[in-house]
C-alpha cells in the first residue's frame, strides 16, 4: 500500500469529520502561527535596530578619557598615531558635548534644551552625516575657531520653518551668536530627541564655550568592519602606553554594542519562540487525545481491516498519516495565518516585518513532526489491537 | 495431498480468576479442498473460538494448526495478518462493512492489504461485485443498501480476495429468512463451483444447506459426518426440502 493512498485515505477521513479535524489543528494553527509571528517582529525589530545603528556608523571606536593631571592624551598624539596606521583607522573626531539653550535673536523666550556637539572635520565621514543644505564644519573653521554650527533638521524646522532657509541664519547657544553654516538631512521624523535634533560646531569653539582645554571624548573611525576588533585593541594599547592606567580611558565601539544589542535580541528571540514552544506542546497533545478517542471510535473498524488482513504497518501507517496530515494542514494554515497577521503587525507599527524562509520550513517541519510524534502512540495502541477483540467491539 | 484444515488436538484455555474455562478441549478435525462443512452449536458450545482459529483471528492454547500442509501455530500476528489475507474470506453475521467506505472501496481492502495494484484492485472488485449481482451499487455506501445486498457486499468482499476458505460467521443471522435463504443458496452455488465453505451456525435448517456437519458441544466435537447422521440438522434438511418442493 503506497504512501500516496495512504495519504489520501487519511484526508478523505480529516474531510469526513470536519468540526473535529478543525478543532484538533487548532492548537497547532495556533502554535505555530504566533511561532511565525515572534520570529516575523523580531525579525523586523532585529533589521530595524541594526539600520538605525548603521546610521551611526558601525565601524566607530568611542573613545572615553577621564581627565587627570599626571599624564594626559593631546589630540595631536591621537591623530598621528591614526595617521600612522593607516591600515585599521580612516578617521578621528574630537567630540566635546556642549549642553544648554538654544535660541535665535528673533525667538525671544521660545527656546528648546539641547546639546551642541563639538567636532572636527573628520566627523563626517565618521558619521556619514548627509546635508541638505549648505556644508559641514571645516578644518579652517576649527582652526579658526569659528562660530558657526551645522543643525539637525528638528532645529531648521523649528527655528526656521524650512531646512532652506535655515543658512546663513543665526542661533544663539547659551547666549552666544552661531553662523548656521549647513542643515543635515532629515533621518527619522524632525521630532525632538531624534537623531535629527542635533547642533554641531567645531570642537575648538566648543572649548572655549565649556572653558577648558581637555578633550575627553574621541570618535576614532576603524578603516573597515573587519578591523574593528582589532582597531580597538591597538588603540586600547596605545592608550595604556601614553596614559599608564586602564581605569582612565576606555575604547567602546560600535560593533560590540550592536552585536551585544543584537546576542540580546536573539536570546529575547528564543525565549519568546521557547513559550510559543509551549502551545506547539499542547498542540500536539491534542492531537494525540483525539487520536486516541479516534482509535477506540475506530476499534470495530480496526477490527475488521485486521480481519481482512491488514499488518501492523498498515494500521500504524493510516493512523500516523492522519495525525500528519492533520497537523500538517494545521501547520500551513497556521504558517499563512502567522505570516499575514505579521505583515498586518507590521503595517502598524511601521517596521519591515516577514517571516524568514527559514522559520517557515522549520514552522512545517515541526508541525509534520508533532502529528506524527504525537500520533504514534496512538497508533501503535490501535495496531496492537487484538482483532476479535476489535471485531466483537462496538 | 496435505488436508486444507488440519487441526489437531486443539485446546483454548480461558483464565477466568481460579478456574479455567476449556473453550476448545481437544478438537481435532481435516476439511478438504471443495467441502462445505457446518459447524453447529449452541452459544457458548465453543464453535466461535473454533472459527476464530480456523480463521487465524486467535491462537491456540496448545495443538497444532495445518492450514495448505503448513504449520501456522507459531506465525507472529504479521505472518497471520499475511494469512488471513492471502488465504482466508470471511463473512460475518453483521457485515462488518467500514461505513464511510464506498462499497467497491471496501471490497478492495483484501486486495489493498495484498499489494494489489489499483488497477488490479478495481478490476477485481468490479468482479467480485458482478458475481454477487451489485456492480451497480459500486460507488454507493454500505448504509444506502438493504441489510441482504450488504450481506453481498462481503460476500463479493470475501471472494475478491480469491481465498482458499471462505468462513460464513452466522451470515444469515442479521437478515430475515428469505433473504437468509438467498444467501444460503449463494453460498450454496459457490461451493458447486469449487470453493470450500466453512459455515458456523447455531441454527439446524442453515446447516442443513452444508454437505457435512461438525457439531461442537462444551469445547468437544461430538458428531462430524454427513447431514443425514445429525438428526437435528437431518430434520431440519428434510422440512426445508418440503418448504422448497
Amino acid at each position: 500500500m503506497g504512501l500516496t493512498k495512504s495519504f489520501m485515505m487519511a484526508l478523505s477521513s480529516i474531510i469526513n469529520n470536519k468540526v473535529r479535524s478543525l478543532l484538533t489543528m487548532l492548537g497547532i494553527i495556533i502554535g505555530i502561527a504566533s511561532v511565525i509571528i515572534l520570529v516575523s517582529l523580531m525579525n523586523g525589530l532585529t533589521s530595524e535596530i541594526t539600520s538605525i545603528f548603521d546610521d551611526f556608523g558601525t565601524t566607530s571606536l568611542t573613545t572615553t578619557i577621564t581627565p587627570r593631571s599626571t599624564k594626559e592624551l593631546k589630540p595631536e598624539e591621537l591623530y598621528d598615531f591614526v595617521e600612522q596606521n593607516p591600515g585599521l583607522y580612516a578617521n578621528v573626531s574630537p567630540s566635546v558635548s556642549v549642553s544648554g539653550e538654544v535660541k535665535t535673536p528673533d525667538s525671544g523666550d521660545d527656546t528648546i534644551t539641547s546639546s551642541a556637539t563639538g567636532v572636527s572635520e573628520g566627523y563626517y565621514d565618521i558619521k556619514r552625516v548627509e546635508m541638505s543644505f549648505g556644508r559641514f564644519i571645516s578644518y579652517a573653521d576649527c582652526e579658526n575657531k569659528s562660530k558657526v554650527a551645522v543643525i539637525g533638521s528638528y532645529e531648521a524646522t523649528y527655528f526656521f520653518g524650512l531646512s532652506s532657509k535655515a543658512v546663513d541664519e543665526t542661533i544663539r547657544i547659551n547666549g552666544t551668536p552661531y553662523t548656521v553654516i549647513g542643515v543635515m538631512e532629515e533621518k527619522e521624523d524632525s521630532t525632538e530627541g531624534s537623531s535629527d535634533d542635533a547642533i554641531y560646531i567645531p570642537y575648538t569653539t566648543a572649548l572655549q564655550a565649556t572653558g577648558t582645554n581637555i578633550i575627553s571624548t574621541y570618535v576614532v573611525d576603524a578603516a573597515a568592519d573587519e578591523v574593528v576588533d582589532e582597531a580597538k585593541e591597538a588603540l586600547e594599547n596605545f592608550l595604556l602606553g601614553v596614559i599608564g592606567d586602564s581605569d582612565y580611558y576606555n575604547v567602546s565601539s560600535m560593533k560590540a554594542i550592536i552585536d551585544e544589542m543584537l546576542e540580546m535580541l536573539d536570546t529575547m528571540e528564543l525565549m519568546l519562540v521557547a513559550i510559543a514552544g509551549i502551545s506547539l506542546l499542547v498542540g500536539g497533545i491534542g492531537i494525540m487525545n483525539i487520536m486516541l478517542v479516534s482509535v477506540s471510535e475506530r476499534t470495530r473498524e480496526i477490527g475488521i481491516r485486521k480481519s481482512l488482513g491488514a499488518k501492523h504497518k498498515h494500521i500504524m501507517t493510516q493512523f500516523v498519516m492522519e495525525s500528519g496530515t492533520v497537523s500538517c494542514i494545521g501547520g500551513v494554515i497556521g504558517i499563512v495565518l502567522g505570516s499575514s497577521m505579521a505583515y498586518v503587525a507590521g503595517k502598524l507599527l511601521g517596521m519591515e516585518v516577514a517571516p524568514s524562509t527559514g522559520a517557515i520550513v522549520v514552522a512545517f517541519c515541526v508541525s509534520v513532526g508533532i502529528g506524527i510524534i504525537f500520533g504514534f502512540l496512538p497508533a501503535r495502541k490501535a495496531a496492537k489491537l487484538n482483532p476479535i477483540d476489535a471485531l466483537r467491539s462496538d | 495431498m496435505p488436508h486444507l484444515v488440519e487441526l489437531k488436538d486443539i485446546y483454548k484455555i480461558y483464565h477466568m480468576g481460579d478456574s479455567d474455562v476449556h473453550a476448545l478441549d481437544g478438537i481435532s478435525l481435516t476439511i478438504d479442498k471443495g467441502e462445505f462443512v457446518a459447524i453447529v452449536g449452541s452459544s457458548g458450545s465453543g464453535k466461535s473460538t473454533c472459527m476464530n482459529i480456523i480463521g487465524c483471528l486467535d491462537v491456540p492454547t496448545s495443538g497444532t494448526y495445518k492450514l495448505n500442509g503448513k504449520d501456522i501455530t507459531n506465525y507472529t500476528d504479521n505472518e497471520l495478518a499475511e494469512v488471513r489475507n492471502k488465504m482466508l474470506g470471511f463473512i460475518f453475521q453483521q457485515y462488518n462493512l467500514i461505513p464511510k467506505l464506498t462499497v467497491i472501496e471496501n471490497v478492495q481492502l483484501p486486495l489493498l492489504y495484498g499489494g494489489v495494484s489499483d488497477r488490479e484492485q478495481r478490476q477485481r472488485a468490479m468482479a467480485a461485485l458482478r458475481r454477487v449481482g451489485l456492480e451497480s451499487k459500486a460507488k454507493n455506501l454500505p448504509a444506502q443498501l438493504s441489510g441482504g445486498q450488504q450481506q453481498r457486499v462481503s460476500i463479493a468482499r470475501a471472494l475478491a480476495g480469491d481465498p482458499s476458505v471462505i468462513l460464513a460467521d452466522e451470515p444469515t443471522g442479521a437478515l430475515d429468512s428469505k433473504t437468509g435463504r438467498e444467501v444460503m443458496r449463494f453460498l450454496q452455488q459457490l461451493n458447486r463451483e469449487g470453493n470450500t465453505i466453512i459455515l458456523i451456525t447455531h441454527d439446524n435448517s442453515i446447516a442443513a444447506r452444508a454437505s457435512r456437519i461438525v457439531r461442537v458441544t462444551d469445547g468437544k466435537i461430538v458428531y462430524d459426518g454427513p447431514v443425514e447422521g445429525d438428526k437435528n440438522v437431518a430434520l431440519q434438511a428434510a422440512a426445508g426440502r418440503d418448504e422448497e418442493g
